[in-house]
């Protein structure tokens, strides 16, 4: 039992409507679908027409400068529609399907009998790849790459995340082959990161690190950042703790199957809790009927409220996405809202009635609360980032394309969701996140 | 409430970029984003965000700007009445609103000036009005000695918020903290009008005052080698002095509630007081030389903390170091931004024979080096993630 890693700079966001813990097994959704913008930096290139039939796990689109990463689906039927966007971006790739269209065959083995090298072709090509991030960047790994070690976060601090112990507390040992597949990628060890009292300690093959601390200690890269730091050079490999079930089943049975539960959240959500449903289900069948009847409007988010995306009924659930979080639109007016007392209000600042009389959680709505600025005041971001990092200094690198700086400053080490809360929290509400994701882009593209 | 709502949507079409009243866009979003929060949500990046903004953060500083405020207004009908040798004989409201009506005008004329300035810079520019000048404009009044004519506190606004801020792009990216550079401005263009013993007590020409009566503030007379204040008076503010820096306890009182709220950095003020105390031993502990004329022989002598409670020392350390944007930015740096402020502001104070008051000086000073101190904080950091890479490397 290593020594529990306490972290005291971070927020915890309380907000109404965490899931309860229940899990209810939805209906077998009608379509599915894959969505090439859930994969930052991805060009994709289709293998299948409109009105091609698919099974589950047969390719659907793949990297175009990586082809031996596929993408497959997630269920069998037939493929309906290829939605596009500007300049003939393809958003989404429909597929009807068919509970009875069965599953591509593959290779069933126990992975601590194979090699490194087979393990990476059996998920190349049964699409499980792109479950695998890589640190720096947050993009979709590499297949030839070497990662010194392997990051898994076993519990999300995020407002209103999922209970990931919850989830998985009965598919450990699936959960275990999955790790074991996992460990022949790398030369190191997969790390996981659980906080204290967790189910995934009895979890073998791998190094336990223990982490006490607010939002963002359950963010992989604040686990990595305070173990062992990247480095210029470093790659690490991340997955997100659901995902690894994926990887399970599939060497234990040879076949795809991507049932995931979702937890349904929010203060706009008449009883939250956990659904079962698969991966690139439909946002409507997961929040139809469920959702408070209101007269305002209503935001709809695939993932939590920091990184989440929006969504609208008829669109799908994020490839990466464990939750579905709900919350009032704000998109009104409010008279003198600033100078509010402010009991009902949340704020990372002690400027608000609210933190001297704290509730127990917080409605939020999409409202932005304030006008665009630029940099005014310091030590906000610091305050909120768990890392040796001076965010705001990196984030100008950023804004005026210093490459050097970037580098020196440790854009190597965050990604969006690492830096998500100071957006959340800043007074001159910069976006933070698309800076960021911006100065990653050119790093890639300079560096590669 | 709804028709004002109804009136500022109306007439939004009508502001806007070639519409009639186009010229209006600035005044119009600027008082429309003043009375009603915008409905503008989230489009990218996070979708919820902190109820803070920029209005209520300037507000917090403007509310503990108010203690200094009220008894600024008080003092300088203390000082009034005293200089005229009725301050027995007048009771505390009458002083108070003396002092109310001669400080509301400077009031009036620098948020006038300086927000009317901001709104033409705002139209120009094509962004929306940044409350910067909140704060700014009570700040200005608080610095300046009572007699300040008008039209200089109107020149004086002028000059900060045009040279001292939009400059370099409006809120956000001054070197110098606007309202210094306002008091700067008037104490190198008009010395004599800024200086000496008729500008700090509100004395009309009919005024007939009494024998006993100097109009030097305590540091003036300290300077000169003579005590004429005791400390309790200059820790409350029954002191001669710029209009909001007499009080300490008011001054503290602001400062407390920016500690509590976070707004204010406790850092820079921490280390403010604390190189000022230094330098005030440092003087005491040259207090004996021979070297010394006997003027300087008391002022080096004075018990250090006093340097604390006389003149613009805490006004300067509580409000007008912890300027964010002229500030360091990084936490190590404001400590070493402060400290040398303290440092500096008594070292000019005392040592410098061409000015009595060294706290507006050494701030400007250490806000133009801000930058530098931050260059070298964030060039360590660079270094240790360096180190911490070639060592795991």
């Amino acid at each position: 039992m290593s020594e529990t890693i306490k972290l005291r700079k971070g927020l915890n966001i309380k907000l109404k409507g965490g899931a309860n813990t229940e899990l209810e097994k939805l209906p077998f959704p009608s379509t599915v679908a894959l969505k090439p913008t859930d994969f930052p930096g991805l060009t994709p290139k289709l293998k299948v027409k409109v009105d091609g039939l698919v099974k589950a796990g047969d390719a659907l689109f793949y990297d175009k400068y990586h082809p031996e990463i596929l993408f497959t689906a997630p269920v069998g039927g037939k493929v309906i529609s290829v939605n596009r966007g500007e300049r003939r971006k393809i958003l989404e790739i429909v597929i009807e399907t068919d509970e009875k269209a069965g599953s591509v065959e593959f290779k069933k083995a126990d992975p601590n009998t194979l090699s490194g090298d087979e393990i990476k072709e059996l998920l190349l090509s049964g699409g499980l790849w792109p479950f695998i991030k890589k640190r720096p960047y947050g993009v979709i790994a590499s297949p030839v790459e070497n990662p010194i070690s392997i990051y898994i976060s076993t519990f999300d601090t995020a407002p209103l995340a999922p209970d990931y112990g919850f989830i998985l507390k009965d598919q450990l040992s699936t959960f275990q082959t999955g790790i074991n597949a996992l460990s022949k990628l790398t030369s190191g060890e997969v790390n996981l990161g659980v906080n204290s009292n967790s189910v995934f300690n009895s979890i073998k093959n791998v190094r336990i690190n223990t982490f006490d601390g607010p939002h963002p200690a359950g963010n992989v890269g604040i686990q990595i950042h305070n173990t062992r730091p990247i480095n210029k050079g470093d790659v690490i490999w991340t997955i997100n703790v659901q995902d690894v079930l994926f990887i399970g089943r599939y060497f234990e049975t040879g076949k795809v199957d991507f049932s995931r539960t979702i937890a349904l959240t929010g203060s706009e959500v008449e009883k939250p809790k956990y659904y079962q449903t698969i991966l690139g289900a439909p946002v409507s069948l997961i929040t139809e009927k469920k959702l408070l009847n209101v007269e305002y409007k209503q935001r709809i988010i695939s993932g939590n409220v920091l990184t989440g995306t929006r969504v609208k009924p008829q669109m799908y659930l994020g490839f990466y996405d464990s939750q579905v979080t709900v919350i009032p639109e704000g998109d009104e007016y409010e008279f003198l809202g600033w100078a509010d007392m402010g009991a009902n209000k949340f704020s990372a600042t002690k400027t608000f009635l609210s933190s001297l009389f704290p509730k127990k959680d917080y409605i939020m709505n999409a409202n932005m609360h304030g006008g665009d600025r630029a940099f005014v005041l310091s030590g906000q971001y610091e305050k909120l980032v768990p890392m040796d990092l001076l965010p705001v200094h990196l984030l100008k690198a950023i804004l005026v394309n210093d490459i050097d700086k970037m580098e020196q400053l440790g854009i190597y080490e965050v990604i969006e969701e690492d830096l998500a809360l100071c957006e959340y929290a800043c007074t001159s509400k910069i976006k933070v996140q698309d800076i960021l994701r911006t100065g990653i882009n050119t790093m890639i593209k300079e560096l590669g | 409430m709804k028709f004002i709502k109804n009136f500022f949507e109306r007439t939004e079409p009508l502001v806007q970029k070639g519409a009639k009243y186009h010229w209006l866009q600035s005044v119009h979003d600027g008082f429309f984003t003043f009375l009603y929060v915008p409905k503008t949500t989230s489009k990218t990046g996070t979708h919820i965000h902190d109820h803070i903004d920029l209005k209520r953060t300037m507000s917090v500083v403007v509310i503990a700007l108010i203690p200094a405020l009220l008894f600024g207004m008080y003092n300088v009908g203390l000082q009034h009445f005293k200089a005229i040798g009725e301050a027995a004989s007048t009771g505390f409201l009458q002083m108070f609103f003396f002092g109310l009506i001669k400080v509301l005008p400077i009031v009036i004329v620098s948020y006038v000036v300086g927000l009317g300035i901001e709104f033409v810079f705002a139209q120009i520019r094509g962004h929306e009005i940044n409350e910067g000048f909140l704060v700014s404009g009570m700040l200005i009044p608080l610095v300046m000695p009572v007699e300040t004519p008008l039209w200089m506190i109107a020149v004086a606004t002028a000059f900060a918020v045009i040279i001292g801020k939009e400059v370099f792009g409006g809120t956000g990216m001054n070197i110098w903290n606007p309202a210094l550079v306002a008091r700067a401005f008037l104490f190198f263009a008009y010395p004599a009008q800024m200086s000496g013993i008729r500008v700090w007590v509100a004395l009309s020409d009919a005024d007939k005052v009494v024998d006993s009566f100097t109009g030097a503030t305590p540091m003036a007379d300290a300077a000169a080698g003579h005590i004429s204040y005791s400390a309790a008076d200059a820790f409350f503010g029954f002191i001669p002095g710029s209009i909001g820096e007499t009080s300490t306890l008011a001054i503290l009182l602001g400062a407390v509630l920016l500690i509590i709220t976070g707004i204010g950095s406790w850092r820079i003020m921490l280390s403010t007081i604390a190189g000022g105390a230094v330098m005030g031993l440092i003087l005491n502990a040259f207090a004996g030389s021979a070297a010394l004329s006997p003027e300087n022989t008391v002022y080096f002598g004075i018990p250090f903390w006093h340097h604390l409670i006389l003149g613009g020392f805490m006004f300067g350390a509580i409000f007008m170091a912890t300027d964010p944007v002229s500030a360091a930015q990084t936490v190590k740096g404001k400590w070493i931004y402060g400290f040398l402020i303290g440092v500096i502001a008594i070292l000019i104070r005392v040592i410098n024979p061409a000015y009595p008051e060294g706290m507006m000086l050494s701030i400007l000073l250490m806000n133009t080096f801000a930058p530098l101190i931050d260059h070298y904080v964030v060039q360590g950091h660079i270094k240790r993630r360096l180190k911490r890479a070639k060592i795991s490397a």
